[in-house]
């Protein structure tokens, strides 16, 4: 098995008296894509900031190639990891190449601010992301999908071997959210980066992740392939919800098929649905 | 074609270098009896044969005003391109955040208290005295505000605390100002009011020397800490994710903000308007996201001299700096504000 490329011991982390993640084990795997899933307020975004020392522990620590991360510069975690944070906010009037410029600034000295290889790389990423055509586009302009290209380019000139995406896709339509996972999927398969995203969208991210980390109060409930964690059982005990698990028909990855309280629960063949839930089942109030 | 070389930012620097030159001579050539451009440049270069007279006027009593005029109106600015940014509101400059009120606080003190009566302040309390308490005034206050703006348990300072707790603490020295000036006799408070518009009057090297020595190096410390600003700029997550230090570089953004208004406060006075308007003039005229520094400071150093010349020296009744700068900033101000709201909708 390969060596964890970044890992968490006994992580706590929380906002002054409020704790979030409570005493929590991971390790992420060197070039896969990790996708944290979870009820609102179960401590995924916390996790992710906490995994990029955005957030200091509490208690336990983060291991970066087993070093703790406590023992590197803001600058030197910037080198390794990426973040884009849920909601970004960039100086208003800023191009895109502007902004993916920044991806740059981990990498520069100051007495030497852009060299030919910053050039190199923006010019890289700008592709890589498809946003060449827009560099010179005011962000305020982009439609949604556009801007979050943008910003995913700026995070990838930063040439981290790590990228950590908290929530890439909110605010976007079904065709860019896949756009956008598509574009996630070619960075880890061509480029090796290592990905850990937190999405809403269940199916998605068993569509397009390797591993699944499942959440609630802080703790991590189940984790694994898309195949071992995403079960109805799962779905009934984090979020309270009746659905059907199917496999989708391309590659057979569960898929979700959310009930509300009134569908009735047909039963069939490859279906893992509510009606097999334990007998204490009972509907949400 | 390269991304981040600013060719207009380049220009505009150039520019502005330009401008403080022609505002210096100027300056230097009719800061009282007019001198011709030649007088001044033999005043300056002190060619054998020089008259002793002119050497005096030039380098004794001229020089020291324009170099204070420039440099506080170089550190005004820059000081408002920082709290400007750590801030990320335009409105917030020293001036909100308690720095100036602080400094006249300390500057009204002394002359109140330690005024001589009819002939209003006058030696060691003037030359030493005031510079120090209006410093220690802004320092005080500043700090203050910086302090109690830091939230317990919170690693990253807050902008908007740090504006509001401003805002109160500049309430709080003005009042001050206030009770202090009915205290005095009537010298010691005009001379006071004077202080508090801003004003050149009277600079000799004894005052300017030291401040010169203090200005010079913040101002090349800011320009090193350029770099920080367009990163300050964005959220804070974004910015420490880039790599930026945060909970080092915002407290050290703003030491350094206080201190440049500190020093240009206790050279010029509370000159108005300069830390408002100049940031945001370069950056128009430069067409970047945030004021480049050397942009900043020689439009700031600009300004200030061609204002004191102004009022000073061209209009039929001498004023202090400070009001032109005001009379001149406010409509700048409004325009900005309606360009920048044309540009966002």
């Amino acid at each position: 098995m390969n060596h964890p490329v970044l890992s968490a011991e006994r992580l706590s982390l929380g906002f002054e008296e409020r704790i979030v993640v409570r005493g929590l084990d991971l390790s992420l795997e060197r070039g896969s894509v990790t996708t944290i899933i979870g009820p609102n307020g179960c401590g995924k975004s916390t996790l992710l900031k906490g995994l990029s020392r955005l957030l200091k522990p509490g208690d336990g620590r983060v291991l970066l190639d087993g070093k703790d991360l406590r023992s590197f510069s803001q600058r030197a975690i910037a080198q390794r990891i990426a973040v884009l944070p849920q909601t970004p906010i960039a100086p208003a009037g800023l191009t895109v190449s502007e902004l993916v410029t920044r991806g740059r600034h981990p990498r520069q000295k100051w007495y030497q601010q852009f060299s030919a290889g910053d050039e190199a790389a923006v010019a890289a990423a700008l592709e890589a992301t498809d946003v060449s055509a827009l560099a010179h586009t005011v962000l305020d302009d982009l439609s949604g999908g556009q801007r979050q290209r943008a910003w995913i380019s700026m995070a990838l000139a930063q040439e981290s071997d790590i990228l950590l995406l908290d929530e890439p896709t909110t605010y976007l339509d079904l065709a860019h959210q896949v756009e956008v996972l598509e574009l996630v999927r070619r960075l880890n398969r061509e480029l090796g980066r290592t990905v850990v995203m937190v999405l809403h969208d269940i199916s998605l991210a068993a569509r397009y992740s390797d591993r699944i980390v499942a959440m609630k109060d802080g703790l991590i409930e189940a984790q694994g392939t898309p195949a071992e964690v995403v079960t109805a059982e799962l779905l009934w005990s984090i979020f309270g919800l009746r659905a059907h698990v199917v496999p989708e028909p391309s590659e057979g990855r569960p898929h979700v098929i959310p009930l509300g309280s009134e569908t009735a629960v047909p039963a069939g063949p490859g279906l893992s649905a509510a009606s097999e839930l334990p007998a204490s089942f009972e509907l949400p109030a | 074609m390269s991304v981040v070389v600013y060719p207009r930012a380049l220009w505009v620097g150039c520019a502005a270098l330009l401008l403080l030159l022609l505002a210096v001579v100027a300056h230097l050539m009719l800061a009282g009896r007019p001198l011709g451009l030649d007088e001044v440049m033999m005043g300056l270069a002190d060619p054998p044969g020089t008259p002793p007279r002119l050497i005096l006027q030039i380098q004794e009593f001229r020089l020291p005003r324009t170099v204070a005029g420039a440099l506080a109106g170089a550190c005004l600015a820059v000081s408002g391109a920082l709290t400007q940014n750590v801030a990320r509101n335009p409105l917030a400059t020293p001036e909100i955040l308690g720095v100036t009120a602080g400094a006249s606080l300390g500057a009204v003190a002394v002359l109140v208290l330690a005024g001589g009566g009819h002939g209003g302040l006058s030696g060691a309390a003037a030359a030493v005295g005031l510079p120090l308490a209006a410093g220690a005034g802004a320092i005080l206050f500043g700090g203050g505000v910086f302090l109690l703006a830091m939230r317990r348990g919170q690693d990253v300072l807050d902008s908007n605390r740090m504006v509001l707790v401003g805002l109160g603490a500049t309430a709080l020295a003005t009042s001050l100002v206030t009770w202090m000036l009915t205290l005095g006799d009537v010298t010691n408070a005009s001379q006071a009011l004077t202080w508090m518009t801003g004003s050149l009057n009277g600079r000799d090297w004894a005052a300017v020397g030291p401040m010169v020595q203090v200005a010079l190096p913040l101002l090349l410390v800011s320009a090193a800490a350029g770099r920080w600003l367009l990163l300050g700029a964005f959220d804070d997550n974004t910015a420490r994710g880039l790599g930026l230090p945060l909970r080092q570089s915002r407290p050290l953004l703003l030491l350094l903000a206080v201190l440049l208004a500190a020093a240009g406060t206790v050279m010029a006075g509370p000159v108005a308007f300069v830390a408002m308007v100049c940031p945001l003039a370069a950056r128009q005229l430069c067409g970047t996201v945030v004021p480049p520094m050397a942009a900043t400071a020689l439009l700031g150093a600009a300004f200030v001299v061609l204002a004191d010349l102004v009022a000073g020296f061209l209009l039929p009744q001498a004023l202090p700096v400070g009001v032109l700068t005001t009379v001149l900033g406010a409509p700048v101000l409004i325009a900005l504000v309606f360009r920048a709201q044309r540009r966002t909708s």
